[in-house]
């Protein structure tokens, strides 16, 4: 009896606690916006500009993000080493780059540009899917049937093993992506005031992952992927071969972070052997955004990542006369995650894939 | 060729005569990839002018060598059952094969700059591959791969008894040359500094002092073998096997106790910060290993506690209160467990592996906000704060100043908080803690209460780790916000994991091996974390119940026909279930 009293009393708590936490966040968005817009602290034109910006970054995440969800989809596994994927694809298109510059077909003329900076892509796609598959193959395969926290951990020691490879190969400097001149100027697009270089990363985003929603949703391949993601006992007895369309997940969520490497390279133009983990972390947040597993679902939690992300700050905080909220872009970050996480870790459009661990 | 080495099933027997060539290719192949990769990722030529054995070997040269013999003595395990010098032929060609790789390598960079790419693609690395000649010599890691693996093919065809022994004494040969140097120094105000200048150089073993440790490690297992000490006390009555561990307990005690005041404040040091990460061990083995909540932002709570004693104690512009370290620790303590409540109470009711992240993501939100101007004005922000007292003010040639309180304090504290965890564990609410680790749901039809039974594994944790945050601002005088970092969370968890989750000896041996070795060895502390990655997934794959189990956890983890071969093959496992079901 009296247990019962102390978990009935918990749970009031917990709800009481938990509606207050809602209340405070809303009460932080809502008063924090009203007050930095009546402020005038910022012109229209600024708010433009940092929607230009959210969504050059938001591009990326959901890039990112695509890997995490489709194999969280298949394996109901966190592939926590994916963001060091993603750093892979930024070396290998650095290193391409120079390369590249030196050889004189970066810099020579438009033209030429973009077919070396396709160049770099293709380097940095095919690098990110063999550290993939390498990853999946030692730290992942022998672990597909183990409690979840197991391959969990096991990511994250392969998450850190790549980390210090990259900083023992190649060292704990900070490496200056060549600058390519006609990708800085700025672009004709009204408003949002973008160079050239964040119009390439979101229409070469965007152009990829749409390639790869018509693949997952029309192909042979990617209908099997679905199915081994909605049921694998069913879809090998349809005769699909399940480890087959996890590799494949494997080297399509790669092979996207390994372009997203080289873009965020271009972009925001240096690379270092820890980039990976919070691009990484946050992307996952997109991915849970959207509704993990969900392919559509992804590009638009990566997009509302960037936007809440680089708005967030100056628009819920500096109303408060937080001092430089743009440094605090991250704990907006990291704010939504748990929120998502806390309450509505369905997402935005809906889980996909299968209930349970298979 | 292809066609004769194809392996039929259900020919086993036929199957193992045959050269398994393909399989041989494999180890080969995996040797030259790890040596290639010891190369450039820097172990090589980093090492290289750490000696092990004084004008004898190098560390650099002797992890080439491991991966070598290593290869060469798994091809030829391989291989024993079918003859002898067939094994010793099998270790000799895999070490040859992987030796063929670093040979490509020299060729390849005597061509292509591979330094563009790989910093540690040098001329001295080279020159070490080549044993100084230039490319001239780039054949010489083929022949050293085939000496070294075919060695250890002579090892892997040795008999049972002797094999062991002779990779014992290798192991204690590194052991020592690692640890050459650090005992040197000591050694050198004693009466002893005689003998220590002729076994030990400043780095490595000398060459009489290596003969000594190899042989010395062969005579001891010997004597050993032959006695059988353990066996003979566990065969005594248990009356008369008290006066044998008795006076052995009260020598490790001894020994544990004058450790920092024998080897010198560096020694201290590196303990202190061991016995610290114990503390914080115990308490992620609580949350981790016992109730199953993967926490990757646990030095949030470190953080609250560090930065609670800082401000309450220091004397600067950011005190509060001036306290004294002793008045300081329980409102540490408690805020941390507070706090715990805080973030729990949202988060706890959502699944493992999101939980993971959502707790990582509080680590990075305290770790930004910590550093960031909106806190600067209360918690100085980047500069931290400074000048905080020690728990015991004495002089600085008092035997107690320094790190030596510091392990003393960490060291009590870790003793208590040990206790105290031991006692949950077998109490109503550990026995909780593992039914939700083990099952959420049956659990919680079983009446326990999810949500308090979480928020209390996870507020111990958070306590614990507050304790051990309030103790290392002690230690080191000053907190800032740079020593709030993610990597401290990972340090933790792999402690806890590598050494066995819910294993109280598992977090003392893991904190030893995976804090204590690197704080000792500084000139490998970028390579820890690289070490912890290949450990975490090296644990999960082989070894999920970690290196020092409990016996529940071994249990679990394996199904009773992996557990009744264990039996068989590991040396531990029969001890520990006679012990267990002698009543």
């Amino acid at each position: 009896m009296k247990v019962r009293r102390l978990d009935r009393i918990t749970d009031v708590a917990i709800d009481v606690f938990m509606w207050t936490f809602r209340a405070v966040i809303i009460l932080v968005v809502v008063v924090g916006s009203a007050l930095t817009l009546l402020s005038g602290k910022y012109t229209p034109a600024d708010w433009f500009q940092l929607i230009g910006k959210g969504l050059t970054v938001g591009s990326i995440y959901a890039m990112i993000a695509l890997g995490y969800t489709m194999v969280y989809g298949i394996l109901r596994m966190i592939n926590f080493a994916h963001g060091e994927i993603f750093m892979g694809g930024a070396f290998a298109g650095y290193f391409t780059a120079v390369a590249l510059m030196q050889a004189g077909a970066l810099t020579a003329s438009v033209a030429s540009g973009l077919i070396s900076i396709a160049i770099m892509i293709l380097v940095a796609m095919a690098v990110s899917v063999g550290l993939a598959l390498a990853v999946e193959r030692t730290a992942y395969r022998p672990l597909r049937n183990a409690p979840t926290l197991v391959p969990l951990i096991s990511a994250i020691g392969a998450s850190l093993f790549l980390q210090y490879t990259a900083r023992g190969f190649f060292g704990s400097g900070v490496y200056g992506y060549p600058s390519v001149p006609f990708l800085n100027e700025p672009a004709p697009i009204p408003l949002l005031n973008m160079r050239w270089v964040d119009v390439l990363v979101v229409v070469a985003s965007f152009t990829m992952m749409g390639g790869l929603y018509l693949f997952i949703m029309r192909s042979k391949v990617g209908t099997a992927i679905r199915a081994v993601s909605e049921d694998k006992g069913t879809a090998a007895l349809m005769g699909i071969d399940a480890n087959r369309a996890i590799v494949v997940t494997f080297v399509i969520g790669a092979a996207l972070a390994g372009a997203a490497g080289v873009l965020w390279g271009l972009s925001y133009t240096q690379v270092t052997w820890s980039m990976g983990l919070v691009p990484g972390i946050k992307a996952f947040t997109a991915a849970v955004l959207g509704g993990i597993g969900n392919v559509a679902g992804a590009m638009l939690g990566g997009l509302f990542l960037g936007l809440i992300e680089v708005v967030g700050p100056n628009l819920f905080l500096s109303g408060f006369g937080v001092p430089s909220p743009t440094q605090l872009k991250d704990v907006v970050a990291f704010t939504m995650l748990v929120l998502v996480l806390v309450f509505r870790p369905s997402g935005i459009l809906g889980e996909r894939g299968a209930r349970s661990r298979a | 060729m292809t066609a004769s080495t194809i392996q039929v099933t259900g020919m086993t027997e036929s199957a193992s005569s045959s050269w398994h060539l393909r399989s041989f290719l494999r180890t080969g192949v995996l040797g030259g990839v790890i040596s290639i990769y010891l190369c450039l990722v820097g172990i090589v030529p980093v090492f290289a002018d750490r000696a092990l054995i004084v004008g004898v070997i190098e560390l650099g040269q002797a992890a080439l060598l491991i991966a070598f013999g290593a290869v060469g003595y798994l091809a030829a395990r391989d291989q024993v059952g079918v003859s002898r010098v067939r094994a010793v032929a099998a270790g000799t060609a895999v070490g040859a094969i992987s030796g063929t790789f670093l040979t490509g390598l020299v060729l390849v960079g005597s061509v292509v700059d591979l330094r563009a790419v790989f910093l540690n693609a040098s001329p001295e690395l080279y020159a070490l591959l080549t044993n100084g000649q230039g490319t001239s010599w780039a054949w010489f890691p083929i022949l050293v791969g085939a000496i070294t693996g075919g060695l250890a093919g002579v090892v892997a065809v040795l008999p049972a008894g002797l094999r062991s022994m002779v990779l014992v004494s290798l192991g204690s040969l590194l052991f020592f040359g690692l640890f050459a140097g650090l005992l040197r120094t000591p050694l050198l105000v004693t009466p002893l500094a005689g003998p220590a200048r002729f076994l030990l150089a400043a780095d490595g073993l000398t060459v009489p002092g290596a003969i000594l440790v190899f042989f010395g490690t062969v005579a001891i297992i010997a004597v050993v073998r032959r006695t059988k000490p353990r066996q003979r006390v566990n065969a005594l009555p248990k009356a008369q096997r008290r006066l044998v561990t008795g006076p052995a307990a009260i020598l490790l005690l001894a020994v544990i106790l004058l450790f920092p005041l024998a080897m010198g404040s560096f020694f201290a040091q590196v303990i202190a910060i061991v016995a610290l990460f114990i503390l914080l061990g115990l308490g992620l083995n609580i949350t981790l290993g016992l109730a199953g909540l993967l926490d990757l932002g646990f030095v949030a709570f470190y953080a609250v506690g560090a930065y609670t004693v800082a401000l309450l104690t220091s004397p600067g512009e950011f005190g509060l209160a001036q306290l004294t370290f002793w008045q300081a620790v329980p409102f540490a303590v408690i805020f941390a467990m507070g706090f715990a409540i805080f973030l729990g109470l949202p988060i706890l009711r959502i699944r493992g592996d999101y939980l993971a992240i959502a707790t990582l993501g509080f680590g990075e939100i305290i770790r930004i906000l910590v550093g960031s101007d909106l806190l600067k004005k209360s918690l100085g922000g980047p500069q931290g704060i400074l000048n905080i007292p020690k728990p015991i003010e004495v002089a600085t040639t008092h035997w107690l100043a320094g790190p030596t309180q510091i392990y003393y304090l960490a060291l009590a504290f870790a003793v208590v908080v040990a206790f105290v965890s031991w006692r949950l564990r077998g109490s109503r609410m550990g026995r909780s803690w593992m039914a939700i680790r083990e099952d959420e749901d049956v659990a919680e039809g079983m009446g326990v209460n999810l949500v308090q039974t979480k928020l209390l594994a996870y507020m111990m944790g958070g306590a614990f780790a507050g304790l051990a945050g309030a103790i290392s601002v002690a230690l080191i005088g000053s907190v800032f916000p740079t020593s709030i970092q993610l990597q401290l969370s990972i340090n933790v968890v792999a402690i806890v994991v590598v050494g066995g989750m819910g294993s109280i000896p598992g977090v003392v041996l893991g904190a030893l091996v995976l804090i204590g070795l690197p704080e000792l060895f500084r000139e490998f502390s970028d390579y820890r974390f690289l070490f912890y990655g290949i450990a975490l997934m090296a644990v999960m794959i082989y070894r999920p119940e970690g290196l020092l189990p409990s016996k529940i956890a071994t249990r679990e983890l394996h199904t009773a026909d992996e557990l009744a071969e264990m039996d068989d093959a590991d040396l531990l496992a029969p001890e520990e279930i006679t012990q267990g079901s002698a009543p």
